[in-house]
């Protein structure tokens, strides 16, 4: 496999690192003390097409290819989890609607997902059904012609306190399907969640839809088997950006590593020349450089529209999310103390790692589905 | 239009074993398959004959059998 990065690539990864340098690391610690982003670095980022980067220019995005979103995320994943946690979330919608939404969907929310003036937010997750996404219980009754009702409970929802527009997935006539639902309507309450482990900014809440009515045209995709790729579409993307984000985790944490045990000595003699370091040092950086081939091999296919790009991005997200809670934890060890303080970045990335071994499908449920991979590639 | 049936028949030989599936063989139906088999089929289906799914055609009886598909196709090349 070729994965040399073409010179634009290379152009955009710098520019990705310049910005994560000067505007995200200095404040990450900072947005995960307070628990929210605050609009200057949304702004930010929009101003640098990354809310719509995998957008046409046409909507104005950035029509990044997968690659080129991919090492976006690593680098915002490097700086703050969170962060990349919103431009994803961006995203993830906008891409979801690019490929299934009405023209007059794309033309009413695109240009604004892309510009920030609309912020998107993903609500598939309920109470009592997390990992068993087919069963959730939101239904979307039809009221008359024109307007559907909208019944049901949604929680853990990434932005879910800041966000103007949700793809709220749940049921009609007992099949699945997924509708936009704008702030504001009428019987929707956005109620914040506070105290989460990790991704500290993700402005989560619990959203509740009592008898909230939404016209017929908000429907994405079409019910039943239309809803699957609409479903599918923005998981896809979300986990691709995840597997590229552990790869920034891991890295940031490697970096600091490195830099810790070449300055801290114990004793008489530099962290970095004690043998049982060392080979924490080395299995991160195995693992780092598994992870991130993974991930390129994954947007590759991707990309080129491979069918099992789906699953490579499975495989991608499964190793990595894991990887980066290894790294994190093995990175807070080595700083001993000093990775336990709230001043320093380790213990967030370790926090923030273990979320995505939850997230967009949980490790278990990506061992099920990579298992039903193998039986089938590899039976004679 | 054979062609493209046995291109399909190879795709959905590594999906659906033990089991022969006709032209006309309901893939849907019995369960044979899961969610992320139809976004692989939907991509395969984009790559293989250079075609676009949109949102219209997300209708099941598109893609419930080798017939229904191969006409897809030939709706829009
Ligand atoms: C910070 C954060 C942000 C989130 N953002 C969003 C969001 O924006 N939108 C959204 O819709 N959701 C969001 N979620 C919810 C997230 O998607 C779910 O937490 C996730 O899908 C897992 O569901 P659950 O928490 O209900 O766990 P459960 O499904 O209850 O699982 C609990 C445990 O059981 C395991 N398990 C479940 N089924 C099986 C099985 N068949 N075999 C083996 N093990 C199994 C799981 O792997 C897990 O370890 C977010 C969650 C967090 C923590």
């Amino acid at each position: 496999m070729d994965i040399k990065l073409s010179e634009q690539q290379k152009t955009d990864q710098a520019s990705f690192r310049e910005f994560v340098g000067n505007e995200v690391i200095p404040n990450a610690n900072r947005y995960d003390r307070e628990a929210r982003l605050p609009d200057d670095i949304i702004a930010k980022m929009a101003s640098r097409g990354y809310l719509g980067a995998v957008l046409p220019e046409e909507y104005g995005g950035r029509g990044m290819d997968f690659l080129t979103y991919g090492l976006l995320n690593e680098e915002l994943g490097r700086g703050c989890a969170s962060v990349r946690g919103f431009m994803m979330m961006q995203n993830m919608v906008a891409l979801t609607l690019l490929k299934w939404g009405s023209q007059e969907q794309k033309e009413r929310w695109l240009g604004k997902i892309a510009s920030g003036e609309t912020i998107a937010a993903f609500a598939l997750t309920e109470p009592e059904f997390g990992s068993d996404a087919m069963h959730i219980e939101t239904t979307f009754e039809e009221a008359d012609d024109s307007a559907f009702i909208v019944k049901g409970h949604k929680k853990w929802i990434t932005l879910g306190q800041i966000a103007d527009l949700f793809l709220v997935f749940g049921k009609r006539r007992g099949k699945l399907s997924a509708v936009l639902v704008e702030k504001g309507s009428p019987g929707f309450t956005q109620t914040p969640m506070e105290g989460v482990l990790g991704v500290r900014a993700s402005m989560l809440a619990e959203l509740h839809f009592d008898n909230c009515s939404v016209p017929q045209d908000n429907i994405v995709g079409k019910v039943g088997f239309g809803f699957v790729p609409v479903g599918i579409t923005a998981l896809n993307l979300g986990r691709y950006s995840i597997a590229w984000g552990c790869v920034g985790i891991g890295q940031a944490c490697l970096d600091a590593c490195v830099n810790h045990v070449s300055t801290r000595k114990q004793f008489g003699d530099l962290l970095k020349n004690h043998q049982l370091i060392q080979a924490m040092i080395a299995d991160m950086t195995v693992n780092l450089k598994a992870g991130r081939l993974l991930c390129y091999q994954a947007g590759q296919m991707q990309e080129e529209g491979d069918q099992n790009a789906i699953m490579e991005i499975m495989v991608a997200k499964y190793f990595t999310s894991k990887m980066a809670f290894n790294i994190a934890n093995d990175a807070v060890q080595i700083h001993g103390a000093i990775g336990c303080s709230s001043d320093h970045p380790v213990q967030r990335h370790l926090r923030d790692a273990k979320i995505m071994e939850i997230i967009e499908g949980t490790s278990q449920i990506h061992q099920i589905k990579i298992a039903d991979y193998a039986y089938r590639e590899y039976a004679d | 239009m054979n062609n493209s049936k046995e291109k399909i028949q190879t795709f959905l030989s590594r999906y659906i074993r033990n089991q022969e599936v006709k032209d006309d063989t309901d893939i849907f139906g019995g369960g044979l398959v899961n969610s992320l088999f139809a976004m692989q089929l939907i991509t395969f289906l984009e790559k293989e004959f250079s075609i676009t799914i949109e949102n219209e055609d997300l209708k099941l009886d598109n893609f419930r059998t080798i017939n229904a598909m191969v006409k897809l196709i030939g709706s829009k090349v």
